[in-house]
């Protein structure tokens, strides 16, 4: 066991110490650029002084980021809050009867862990123009939520599986039908495995670009990063500019990130103990 | 992910209606977990993929073009032009080895990044958070800033001229030589924190106790990694593995902000390609059956995976 300190723990750290700042360059660069004005010379890391709020400002309005920005917040937080609700629903049953049917239903959910979503996208696509979903927030939404409920699914049931009866023993003799049972007692009991959905999904919808390409792009309800592939193709190269509406897309989640990375890593790593 | 086997029987789920006090100890009340709790979920799954997947499945044997109606069943030619196709070829050659030299560097960068933050080092909370922030970075956006630094006046160039390398420095991005490679990088870049962070949770399953008798028993670092560290870590490869394999196969949004899949095919992906022939070229049958080429493959893949870690760990 090498618990103490020594020479070699601390050639490891100056190692690592610089690796994390070799990490750290992409984001150094993007938020430097952002800053320049939109002729200066000099590349990524080169700093031009004074720094400039100007692209920030343009890329703003041109990109139209702050309609898209409230998109993708609004596609987030429902998809996620439709996610727990029917994942964690649909787990109850399907850890507590044993009957042919709910192992069925089981097999059948978490056998979507396996098919791309590419399989469907077609007639997906040909269906959500037929009733008239295309280009709004809600055909995001249901794609997300349906892709996601296997895993969700698959998370819910592990964790219930193993969690005792007594607590809803204990409802049902205080009086409590299974609805209520389910939502006042057994719901709150699976606070982790909620963390851990919560947020594996709202950094994966956030920043997912693939469905809202197809579904939003070329509406006017965009989502950022959406927003953003437009706006890249129309300034091609203006990098000042481009890089400032990078940085205000990716603003609110690394504020998130920096302020929940305990629970976020966490999160990531327990989703997947399975 | 595997199958799971642990199903703990509720005792008492088909014991009567609710109300029967328990009246002898030990007896387990009657909970019921109402079966219309699973209908939403279901509801929704079958919508949004279960039906349109096996359409799809089906339409990849037609001429079925999304407008029309009607269509009629072609046999196998679709699959017969997605073969003859060149760039569909190089899409899946591209896919395939995109993939598979992206698992494998980012599992050996996640397992040593993960070792060196495991312990002692002082600042091994905050390399964490620094070596797991890419991963929460939008993927388009992060391709964007990797483009431009890898551009031909970019940051890597210049560090090379800087260095005296400036032999080295090319259009990283506009050679096919180096373009895939250059995407691969990028996605080690950002997903190493991710395997680093499951890789952690795997070494910190290992108890102390077990390395202590190992280095007791005479067994060096190297030899201690080898025969005791790495075997434990065998669930932890394998999710690894598995996450690796399947996000690279399905790669579309930092090769359409990198390299929009050029130059020429040399980064085509089969996503992009699917995208591309349906939403650009409008052959939605060509599009269709490679994304059953594409299912059929991961599917391949994950129990050909399956596979190989069942014998290793039994």
């Amino acid at each position: 066991m090498d618990a103490r300190y020594t020479w070699r723990t601390l050639v490891r750290e100056a190692t690592l110490i610089l690796l994390a700042l070799l990490f750290l360059v992409p984001l150094a660069g993007l938020l430097n650029v952002s800053l320049k004005p939109q002729d200066s010379e000099g590349g990524a890391l080169a700093f031009a002084w004074p720094p400039t709020l100007g692209n920030y400002a343009r890329a703003w309005d041109e990109a139209g980021l702050g309609a898209a920005l409230a998109n993708s917040f609004v596609i987030t937080v429902v998809s996620v809050a439709l996610i727990i609700a029917f994942a964690a629903a649909a787990a109850y049953p399907l850890a507590r009867v044993t009957r042919g049917w709910s192992r069925a239903t089981f097999f059948l959910l978490v056998g979507g862990l396996l098919v791309p979503g590419q399989l469907a996208l077609l007639p997906l696509y040909a269906t959500m123009r037929d009733v008239g979903l295309l280009g709004t927030l809600w055909a995001v939404i249901l794609i997300n939520v349906g892709q996601q409920i296997p895993f969700s699914v698959f998370l819910y049931t592990m964790f219930l599986r193993e969690l005792p009866l007594d607590y809803e023993e204990a409802a049902l003799l205080d009086g409590c039908g299974p609805v209520r049972s389910f939502v006042t007692v057994v719901f709150p009991l699976l606070r982790p495995v909620t963390g851990t959905v919560v947020i594996l999904n709202a950094v994966g919808i956030w920043n997912e670009f693939f469905t809202p390409l197809l579904y939003l792009g070329g509406s006017d309800n965009t989502t950022a990063p959406v927003a953003i592939y437009g706006f890249v193709s129309q300034y091609v190269s203006q990098w000042p500019l481009i890089f400032a509406g990078l940085v205000i897309s990716v603003v609110p989640i690394l504020v998130l990130y920096f302020a929940l990375q305990k629970h976020i890593i966490k999160g990531f790593a327990g989703g997947l103990k399975g | 992910m595997a199958a799971p086997h642990a199903t703990t029987t509720p005792p008492g789920a088909r014991a009567p209606a609710a109300r029967t006090p328990a009246t002898a100890r030990g007896q387990r009340a009657g909970v019921r977990a109402p079966w219309w709790f699973v209908v939403p979920a279901v509801a929704v799954y079958v919508f949004i993929v279960v039906v349109p997947s096996v359409n799809g499945a089906v339409f990849s044997f037609t001429d079925w073009n999304g407008l029309r109606p009607g269509w009629s069943f072609v046999g196998l030619g679709n699959y017969a032009d997605v073969l003859a196709d060149r760039a569909a070829r190089d899409a899946l050659v591209n896919t395939l080895l995109l993939a598979a030299t992206a698992t494998v560097v980012q599992n050996v960068a996640g397992l040593l990044l993960a070792l060196g933050v495991n312990r002692v080092v002082r600042s091994r909370y905050v390399l964490r958070v620094v070596f797991f922030a890419p991963v929460v970075l939008t993927p388009l956006v992060a391709g964007y800033v990797w483009s431009f630094l890898l551009s031909p006046d970019g940051a890597l160039n210049e560090a090379l001229r800087a260095a005296g390398l400036g032999a080295l420095a090319h259009d990283w991005l506009g050679d096919p030589g180096t373009a895939l490679y250059a995407v691969v990088a990028e996605i080690v870049w950002q997903f190493a924190g991710y395997s680093m962070v499951i890789y952690l949770a795997g070494l910190q399953a290992i108890p102390a106790e077990v390395l202590e008798a190992a280095t007791i028993d005479g067994a060096g670092a190297w030899s201690r990694f080898r025969h005791v560290v790495l075997p434990l870590l065998n669930g932890a490869v394998v999710i690894n593995v598995m996450l690796c394999l399947i996000g690279g196969l399905k790669q579309f949004d930092q090769v359409m902000a990198m390299t929009g899949g050029g130059p020429g095919t040399a980064t085509e992906t089969i996503s992009t390609a699917i995208y591309k022939s349906a939403f650009s070229l409008g052959d939605y049958p060509f599009s269709i059956a490679l994304a059953v080429v594409m299912t059929a493959v991961i599917a391949v893949l994950a129990a050909v995976q399956f596979r190989l870690t069942q014998r290793r760990s039994s």
